[in-house]
């Protein structure tokens, strides 16, 4: 049912730069497309094109790296990989050199560690920071390189004062040139990742920089806060705006009433910040952990993003049922999805022409601030003056969400904070806990009760899949499970950067009463096709949203999730550092796990959703009040930069 | 007022057009062989066998390929390609039009330097008799199906753009950041198509070998570096200018026809050369022994060579393109060294280290600027550590 | 009112250049050279229509400009005097010409003259090493430049000045 309709390569790196794919030589060689190298003596066979890099990586031969990524394509800029290859007058870049013919490597001869030790001694030359007041101190491959090459002095000098003023202006992104490497990591994430191009670097030799447009403010570009570039800089010069100080002063101010809910992603993460293997679910250890910070209630997000379905699913079928019934040309199709701020702010200032594409639901994070400061405020007489809403999420975009000046619809800021993955491990370990050491606890209620449909919101193809579940059952009646082994719809799973999917819609059941007030019957539906999409990173979203400005496949669809960052929320810009496919790749698979685990797994199935829908939001799915508070407008932007 | 001094070049007595017939009678595989033969190396300055380029970017399958001739000459003390621009312009695109033959290349591309603006007007005239002329074009040259032709472009004030890869970056509208080799540009060159890039001179002589044939080229030169080549003298000689010289001449030789004999030093191969010293004049300028890309300055008695190197240095400083981090630190690193020597207050102790992260520079830079940048420093402290060491601070 | 209609005359001509040299990438430095050309300088206005143009990034355009000594953001003057300051014009007693052009002129290197006329600069190596010291007028070379003759030099651009004195400077 899926296809690769659009080229999975998103880098717009010269042809040189791009990632060396092992040559497709394969056929056509004899040799079967492999070729022998020698690396320190020891000799072994590599697939032609792999890099010097790969082959000592294979071979447990460890080889410092800076500018590398194995998410980006090919710099080759900072050169403390150089290595020697026999024949050759100077040392090679190992992450740049594809093997094509058989050599011999040498990896730590006397010119490749003095090199080296040079080349990082320059480095610190030109960096103004202290590690000990550095939010990447223990984390930090600058730092690792230089305990690892025994730096006891600063061979050519060490600046005393910052050369550059740090950039505060963003909400989400806080960027400090004074520790700035010019790997070009983030250039290269911004642009060919993302293709938001808000970073490059400027000038050149000695004066090189990376900068924005015009070296404008953070906060004035067209930065979607996506904060890509912030997981993937080696150093302390792009950081999270870090909110820490309120939360803890909301914490220790006795007259607020301090709830924090948390999403899916971080319960994936945040064990990777206490030493943890990748993918090591903390759920429940976190929910103790949070108490004994003193946050005095803790939800799961996964209750709003179950909301989330049912709101954007019913404005769904709204649209289908206008498009398709009443004919109403104007109703604008494929509907996408809302819930990743990045891609809200991608699509604002890229294609504001599509805002009417775009659901209007709110993010689960954004919904579950009004509920809290409206619904659970009443329920429990607690002034809402007296809430501070905190928002454990993934995401730096989150931050940037929380403080768009219409979200206020509680008649208070929704969300106060918007605290990251790393920010809150950081927290815990201030609290001197040891969060992998904590008991296991639930989360409070009334919104206690998670379905799988809301965990899986935190990988890329999740938000299609709980929407798809709940879809099926309302309309078709019949049980997912009958049309999907364990209810798991694999065909939007997965990493691929665009996954198109085609649903055949043979059988209606009757309307159920949650949505009985919108349409008569599903009549209309039978015998109809259901087309979805799902892309990840804003670099596979342009390519879509340009397939559809063309008129091409994408523009049939009728429901394309877009998540802003690669992965999906599990390789979220808060997410702890460093990332990479497969670390993403076992975030997600610790987020299938407690899917799978998950009594309820539809959305449409959590009673606290059917609660509320009859104790709160009494008129149902998109009535009055679910539309001031839980659906939103957006800003047409433009990418002009004023 | 803008030619320089220059005698009995041998492309004055070129017949026009005489090399590029011959060329369409031997053929791709013909050319290819001639050139070879003649044991041509690159006259840019990295010396590359232009018929290995040349059978490489042949070899290559793909029916977009490029000839770009390299007339970005930046190389301090380098002005031969101006003179060969000025006045044997024909020669150089006679020359990439074997080159485009020989490769099977439809697209030639001129890069100029932004420096040079006051050439282009001249050089697309004359592109446009070629034209009309039927020498380019389809069928150029009457030759049915061959279809090359020329197009100018234009650098804007970066000497890195020189190096090959850098160039082609700038010609695809990025910075000239130079790119990693492998792949070479006959591989993998302008928009991802196979390339060969030139300089101006080994185009112009190209056409030559074609007229007098490998053998008469052969004649001149060494046995590794064969040939003629075009030297650009300057500084203090009596008569500064482009000389014909054969490679593998001694710098001796050399100073003694430009006038030069009381030199105390000669800097061979501009800001990225060596800087040789009066006890070894009998060196030879050759591939093998002292390579050059032509530029020869000289240096009088009076000289400082401290300023030789701290201009040089800031040259780089300027000129470096700044992605990689040996390079982009490590010049001005080495510059403040030099102040620090001007000043006297420099450790023989840091002096040691200054030398050795040169060398670290030269081997670990993306490409040949960061890898020659230090030359001229170095050569300067080896051989002249007598007149640099211990100074007492410069008057005023 | 006469912004607007100033950057959409800028606009056109963008749009023209698009036209004429195509929208791929390798566009790019040609069209920035004519506008360079033109209009002394790429301002935010022209980086931004370019960069639509050709799908790209404003501030890729801007890496490029910034690159690139003989393209600027910043306003240069209608005669840009680039003096070699490299070695061998070093050694050709730049220095003294270098005074002389700060002197008559009444501006530092780097700096443009408040008529916005002249912007002074310093060029690497210009292949005139035979003949220094030697500077670029725009396009123009003058070669064995001496202090007296700097004078004459700006005089005859300043010639260009009282002829089209009427003619308004574009931008
Ligand atoms: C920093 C740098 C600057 C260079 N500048 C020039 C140049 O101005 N002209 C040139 O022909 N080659 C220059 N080269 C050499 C070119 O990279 C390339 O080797 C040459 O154009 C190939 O032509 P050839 O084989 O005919 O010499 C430069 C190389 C480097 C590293
Ligand atoms: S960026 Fe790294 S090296 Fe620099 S101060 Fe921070 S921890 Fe230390
Ligand atoms: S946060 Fe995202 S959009 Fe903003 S600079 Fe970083 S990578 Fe680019
Ligand atoms: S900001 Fe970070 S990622 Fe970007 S170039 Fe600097 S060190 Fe690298
Ligand atoms: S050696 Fe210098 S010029 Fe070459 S790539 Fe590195 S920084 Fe750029
Ligand atoms: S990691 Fe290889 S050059 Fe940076
Ligand atoms: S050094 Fe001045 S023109 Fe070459």
């Amino acid at each position: 049912m899926s296809d690769k309709p659009i080229s999975q390569d998103t880098s717009r790196a010269p042809t040189s730069q791009k990632r060396a794919t092992p040559i497709q030589a394969g056929a056509k060689d004899a040799i079967g497309g492999s070729v022998s190298v020698t690396i320190d003596g020891e000799k072994t066979k590599v697939p032609l094109g792999t890099t010097i890099l790969e082959a000592c990586r294979e071979m447990g031969v460890h080889i410092p790296t800076l500018c590398h990524h194995s998410d980006l394509c090919i710099a080759g800029v900072c050169r403390v990989c150089v290595v020697e290859v026999e024949g050759m007058r100077t040392l090679q870049a190992a992450c740049a050199f594809p093997i094509t013919a058989p050599i011999t490597v040498r990896t730590h001869t006397a010119q490749v560690r003095r090199s080296r030790r040079h080349i990082i001694d320059l480095m610190l030359k030109y960096h103004y920071g202290e590690c000990y007041a550095c939010g990447r101190n223990n984390n930090c491959e600058l730092q690792a390189l230089a305990k690892e090459y025994g730096v006891d002095f600063f061979r050519f000098g060490h600046p005393d004062k910052p050369m550059h003023d740090v950039d505060r202006s963003s909400h989400s992104v806080v960027r400090d040139m004074n520790k700035c490497v010019l790997c070009r990591r983030c250039v290269r994430t911004c642009i060919d990742l993302q293709e938001v191009g808000v970073l490059e670097a400027i000038e050149r030799g000695e004066e090189t920089t990376i900068s924005t447009y015009l070296d404008k403010p953070l906060g004035d570009v067209v930065c979607i806060n996506c904060g890509q570039c912030i997981n993937r800089c080696p150093t302390g010069a792009l950081r999270a705006n870090d909110p820490t100080d309120e939360v803890w002063a909301a914490i220790e101010d006795p007259t607020k009433h301090v709830v924090i809910q948390t999403a899916p992603s971080p319960r994936a993460g945040i064990g990777e910040c206490f030493g943890l293997e990748p993918g090591t679910p903390m759920t429940y250890e976190m929910n103790t952990a949070l108490r004994r910070c003193g946050f005095d209630k803790i939800f799961d997000t996964n209750f709003t993003a179950d909301l989330t379905i049912i709101e954007e699913g019913t404005e769904l079928l709204i649209r289908l049922y206008k498009a398709l019934v009443e004919k109403d040309t104007e109703v604008a199709l494929p509907q996408y999805t809302s819930c990743s701020p990045g891609w809200v702010k991608y699509l604002e200032h890229f294609n504001p022409e599509m805002i009417p594409n775009l659901s209007t639901a709110k993010s689960p994070q954004q919904m579950f601030g009004a509920v809290i400061k409206t619904y659970y405020a009443k329920m429990h007489n607690i002034d809402p003056k007296d809430i501070v809403t905190v928002a454990l999420m993934p995401c730096s975009a989150k931050k940037f969400e929380c403080n768009r000046p219409e979200m206020c619809d509680s008649g208070f800021k929704d969300v106060d904070y918007g605290l990251t993955t790393r920010e809150l491990g950081k927290m815990i370990s201030e609290a001197g806990i040891d969060l992998p050491a904590m008991p296991k606890s639930d989360f409070d209620d009334p919104f206690g009760t998670a379905t799988g449909s809301g965990v899986i919101f935190g990988a890329t193809g999740g938000v299609m899949e709980a929407a798809l579940r709940t879809v099926i059952e309302l309309v078709v009646g019949c049980k997912v499970e009958d049309l999907f082994e364990h209810a798991d719809i694999l065909p939007v799973r997965g990493f691929e950067g665009v996954r198109y999917v085609e649903l055949p819609i043979t059988e209606v059941g009757p309307v159920p009463e949650i949505v009985s007030h919108l349409v008569p019957n599903w009549d209309w539906l039978k015998g109809a096709t259901l087309k979805v999409a799902v892309a990840h990173g804003t670099a596979n979203a342009k390519k879509v949203l340009d397939d559809i400005k063309a008129g091409g496949k994408f523009s049939e669809c009728h429901f394309i999730e877009f998540m802003g960052c690669p992965g999906g929320c599990i390789g979220g810009g808060g997410q702890p550092i460093p990332t990479s496919p497969e670390i993403r790749a076992a975030r997600a698979a610790a987020i299938y796990a407690e899917d799978a685990d998950c009594e309820v797994r539809k959305s449409h199935e959590n009673p606290a959703v059917l609660k509320i829908y009859n104790d709160f939001l009494m008129e149902g799915p998109c009535g009055h009040l679910s539309h001031k508070l839980l659906h939103t407008g957006y800003t047409a932007r433009g990418k002009y930069i004023s | 007022m803008i030619t320089s001094t220059c005698k009995n070049l041998t492309f004055a007595t070129i017949e026009a057009g005489a090399g590029l017939k011959r060329a369409l009678e031997l053929g791709q595989a013909g050319i290819i062989r001639e050139v070879t033969d003649s044991g041509i190396k690159g006259r840019g300055g990295a010396g590359f066998p232009s018929g290995v380029k040349w059978n490489l970017c042949a070899a290559a399958k793909d029916p977009q390929k490029y000839i770009v001739c390299n007339a970005d000459e930046g190389e301090p003390g380098t002005f031969k390609d101006r003179i060969i621009l000025t006045t044997y312009a024909g020669l150089v695109f006679e020359g990439m039009t074997i080159a485009a033959a020989a490769v099977n290349a439809p697209k030639g591309i001129l890069y100029l330097r932004g420096e040079y603006t006051y050439l282009r007007e001249q050089l697309e005239a004359e592109l446009q008799a070629l034209r009309d002329d039927g020498k380019l074009g389809e069928n150029a040259c009457g030759k049915k199906g061959f279809t090359f032709d020329i197009e100018i472009r234009m650098g804007s004030g970066a000497y890195v753009c020189g190096e090959e890869t850098a160039l082609i970056e700038s010609l695809e509208g990025h910075r000239g950041e130079p790119r990693n080799r492998p792949p070479y540009p006959v591989n993998t060159g302008f928009d991802g198509h196979p390339t060969a890039v030139n300089n101006v001179e080994t185009l112009a002589w190209i056409s030559c070998i074609l007229n007098k044939g490998s053998d008469w080229f052969r004649q001149h030169g060494t046995e590794k570096s064969t040939g003629l080549k075009l030297f650009s003298v300057s500084g203090d000689c009596d008569m500064p200018g482009v000389y014909e010289l054969p490679l593998g001449i001694t710098v001796d030789q050399l100073l003694a026809e430009v006038g030069g004999s009381n030199a105390k030093a000669v800097q061979i191969g501009g800001a990225s050369g060596r800087c040789v010293p009066g006890s070894q004049f009998d060196r030879k300028i050759a591939y093998e022994d002292i390579p050059t890309g032509g530029s020869v300055i000289v240096f009088g008695p009076g000289r400082d060579m401290l300023d030789v190197a701290q201009n040089f240095l800031e040259f780089m400083v300027e000129e470096s393109c700044g992605q990689c981090t040996p390079c982009r630190y490590g010049n001005p690193t080495l510059l403040e060294g030099v102040e620090m020597l001007r000043n006297g207050r420099c450790s023989a102790g840091y002096l040691k280290e200054l030398v050795s992260l040169g060398e670290s520079v030269q081997i670990s830079s993306k490409c040949g600027l960061g890898q020659s940048s230090a030359n001229a420093f170095l050569s300067i402290i080896e051989h002249f550590k007598e007149e640099i060491m211990g100074r007492t601070v410069d008057a005023v | 009112m006469t912004l607007m209609t100033q950057q959409e005359r800028l606009r056109g001509e963008l749009e023209s250049l698009v036209a004429q040299y195509g929208t791929a990438r390798n566009a790019l430095m040609p069209i920035l050279q004519e506008v360079q050309r033109k209009y002394y300088r790429i301002d935010d206005y022209a980086i931004q229509v370019i960069a639509d143009l050709l799908d790209i990034h404003p501030v890729e355009v801007h890496s490029v400009v910034s690159f690139y000594s003989f393209l600027d953001f910043k306003p240069k003057g209608r005669f840009v005097v680039r003096l070699c300051q490299t070695l061998c014009c070093e050694m050709a007693d730049k220095d003294r010409v270098a005074r002389q052009l700060s002197n008559d002129l009444g501006i530092e290197f780097g700096q443009t003259t408040p008529d916005g006329k002249f912007t002074l600069e310093y060029a690497n190596c210009i292949g005139m090493c035979d003949q220094g010291p030697a500077l670029l007028v725009n396009d123009k070379v003058h070669t064995r430049v001496t202090p007296e003759m700097v004078n004459q030099i700006i005089e005859s651009c300043r010639q260009v000045f009282g002829l089209h004195a009427t003619q308004p400077m574009e931008h």
